[in-house]
């Protein structure tokens, strides 16, 4: 491993170990996150990949303990949250933050910008009506907004990226040190979507944030991860450098995703039919590698296995029996 | 194209009526579309792309206003009385929709709902029905066809769904196909399968295609004939391989860079359009997109450019200003 890497992950931001969420649904469990370990270092963006219902949102969850774990560990600086409960878990949670897929959802409709933003800091104990208020049009301003049109408006008189805007300027006004995006932008329209993605991008490196981004779409996952982690079923499937795992992809299903993004280029013809069947359900999932059913590698001991994470490369791991690349 | 079209949208504006003043979502829009060819109509929400597909079905809400003609097959679509449109779509014109659980019957079987499409359209007799449905299934690549048959809507998939919705479409060979967003609510990988097998179906039966979508990379590779739209207009409309070669009009140049590249290096900030697009309630006076223009000067904020030809006669666009002509490429 190079030294640059070594020394950053002597001291992660967030680590998460052996993680496992389940739910019931029904008389049947939903098996949402399997034994999921990786870690975000400081000031990176760690780019969580996967389709619907692969678990990455529950896993988002479960780091900030809005869904307890049935086992493992989340560490936060240090901290293990799933071992808090009460106020020591509602401090923690002050430093971790969350951004969601649909932006005018997530703001109460019959409030005012002003009070949406600044419900943080009234939960949070700023007891000063005053700096508040200051806190509020700072951030604010920052996201791109001016202060003394927005903060007497209702969420319904602003756009969708001018909502994502305020749930942005929301999740940083306690100053908090990580932000967890579940799809920002996937609701937004092409042109309004790189206006969020640079603002996310500023807001970072303003704020020194360490971010999780967890998006279906890899090119705007690549856009703004250091490192990406794709997730299929479940489980983890490759971790690695976003340029890296771009161009020589480990993992069969990193392949046929990144295969299937369609090129705005008519000299490209899509691939034929990359993809096999659809993903199995979470209730009962495939024996040993859950990608197997879809996988044109599989044999016989994908079934008997469950194969574990490795590097291939430096810095990249998959959990592959027969990977794309040779083990290095 | 010698022949005439098999659909010619001519002029067609659709204006509806709100709370806040009329809405033009449908800007005097003139489109064709030969038999077996494919238009892909590319814009972001609101530009007017669904009320087009609206109108060129003649499924409007009840308020809105019609203008202009769609002529589809020889005949004028507005002068069909309901019953003759009826027929018409499902059999020779027929449609999938983004969200397959809107045209479904959640009630009913996939079975019923097609077997009765083929007995009502085809006058089929139900043995030869059924026969032809597990056919389709099929077709669609629905994996054991027979059982599905006898299966609702909400036991499958979002995929599935989408391939029944398609089997439904397909089911009595229409001559256009309206695909609007057909792949925007599925995952990738389902959204390769579902458009290879449109593409796959469509060249099987020289069905003429119109493909409905936010994403230029759907219809790069997929398209004979793109129309952008902006505001309720076509923006600019070529042959898919001239407009990527050279896009004129500034607002589909800045579409397409605004999309995250899959060979740019991470944290390269993206080209974004500023702004956000107009207010349809409240006209514009110059060209609609010159608030959020970087070429924007003069006569754009005072009049409306027409679309218009230019150097390419298949290539149209309507800007004062278009991509190239600085440079001496067109005067």
């Amino acid at each position: 491993m190079m030294e640059n890497t070594q020394t950053h992950w002597c001291d992660p931001l967030l680590k998460v170990e052996n993680l496992v969420v389940e739910y019931a649904v029904g008389r049947n469990t939903v098996h949402a996150v399997s034994d999921v370990s990786l870690q975000v270092a400081r000031g990176e963006t760690l780019g969580l990949v996967g389709e619907s219902g692969c678990g990455k949102s529950t896993l988002g969850r479960a780091v900030l303990q809005l869904r307890r774990a049935v086992s493992g560990r989340v560490l936060f600086d240090g901290q293990d949250l799933t071992a808090m409960q009460g106020d020591t878990l509602r401090q923690m949670r002050r430093r971790v933050q969350l951004i969601f897929q649909d932006p005018i959802a997530s703001l109460n409709p019959r409030r005012r910008i002003g009070d949406i933003v600044a419900e943080p800091l009234v939960i949070s104990g700023v007891k000063d009506p005053e700096q508040r208020t200051r806190l509020v049009r700072d951030v604010l301003g920052a996201v791109g907004l001016d202060p003394d049109l927005v903060m007497g408006r209702l969420p319904h008189e602003f756009s969708g990226g001018q909502c994502q805007r305020i749930c942005i300027a929301r999740a940083l006004v306690l100053n908090p040190d990580f932000i967890i995006c579940d799809e920002p932008v996937s609701a937004l329209d092409v042109s309004i979507r790189a206006q969020i993605l640079n603002l996310l991008e500023e807001m970072k490196a303003r704020y020194g944030l360490t971010l999780l981004f967890i998006a279906h779409d890899l090119a705007v996952v690549k856009a703004v991860s250091d490192r990406v982690a794709v997730m299929y079923l479940g489980r983890l499937c490759e971790v690695g450098p976003s340029e890296q795992v771009f161009a020589t992809p480990a993992h069969p299903y990193t392949a046929l995703l990144i295969e299937a993004i369609p090129v705005p280029d008519p000299d490209v013809r899509p691939a034929e039919s990359v993809a096999v069947g659809e993903p199995p359900s979470p209730i009962a999932p495939p024996s040993g590698c859950r990608f197997r059913t879809r996988c044109p590698r599989a044999d016989a001991r994908c079934k008997e296995e469950v194969p574990e994470l490795r590097a291939v490369a430096p810095e990249q791991f998959v959990a592959c029996h027969h990977p794309l690349i040779a083990p290095g | 194209m010698t022949e005439p079209a098999l659909l010619s949208v001519e002029g067609v504006a659709v204006d509806l009526p709100t709370p806040r003043g009329n809405l033009r979502a449908v800007d005097r829009v003139d489109l064709q579309v030969g038999a077996g060819r494919t238009l892909g109509v590319v814009g972001e929400s609101g530009c007017g792309k669904t009320m087009l597909s609206r109108a060129i079905l003649q499924l409007l809400p009840k308020k809105a206003k019609l203008s202009g003609r769609v002529m589809f097959d020889g005949r004028d679509l507005a002068s069909l009385d309901p019953e003759s449109l009826r027929k018409l779509r499902g059999r020779s014109l027929a449609v999938v929709f983004q969200d397959p659980m809107t045209s479904l019957n959640p009630v009913l079987t996939i079975g019923t709902q097609l077997i009765e499409t083929l007995q009502e359209h085809l006058e089929l007799d139900s043995h030869a029905a059924r026969q032809r449905s597990t056919e389709l299934l099929a077709a669609v690549g629905i994996p054991a066809p027979e059982q599905r048959l006898t299966q609702y809507p909400h036991q499958l998939s979002g995929g599935m769904r989408q391939r029944v919705a398609i089997a439904i479409a397909l089911s009595c060979e229409p001559k256009l196909l309206i695909a609007d967003e057909p792949t925007t609510a599925l995952d990738v990988t389902i959204q390769a399968q579902i458009l290879d097998l449109l593409a796959r179906e469509q060249r099987r039966r020289h069905m003429a295609m119109i493909l409905i979508t936010h994403d230029l990379g759907v219809v790069a590779g997929r398209t004979d004939e793109v129309a952008v739209m902006y505001a309720g207009r076509v923006v600019e409309r070529a042959p898919t391989p001239a407009l990527f070669k050279k896009m004129r009009m500034p607002y589909t140049e800045a579409l397409l860079a605004a999309i995250p590249k899959l060979d740019a290096a991470p944290h390269t900030p993206l080209p974004a359009i500023s702004g956000r697009p107009p207010d349809p309630t409240r006209s514009l006076k110059g060209c609609s997109f010159s608030p959020r223009c970087r070429y924007a000067a003069g006569s754009c904020y005072q009049e409306k450019p027409a679309l218009a030809g230019s150097d390419a006669p298949d290539h149209q666009y309507a800007c004062f200003h278009p991509i190239g002509a600085a440079a001496g490429i067109h005067a």
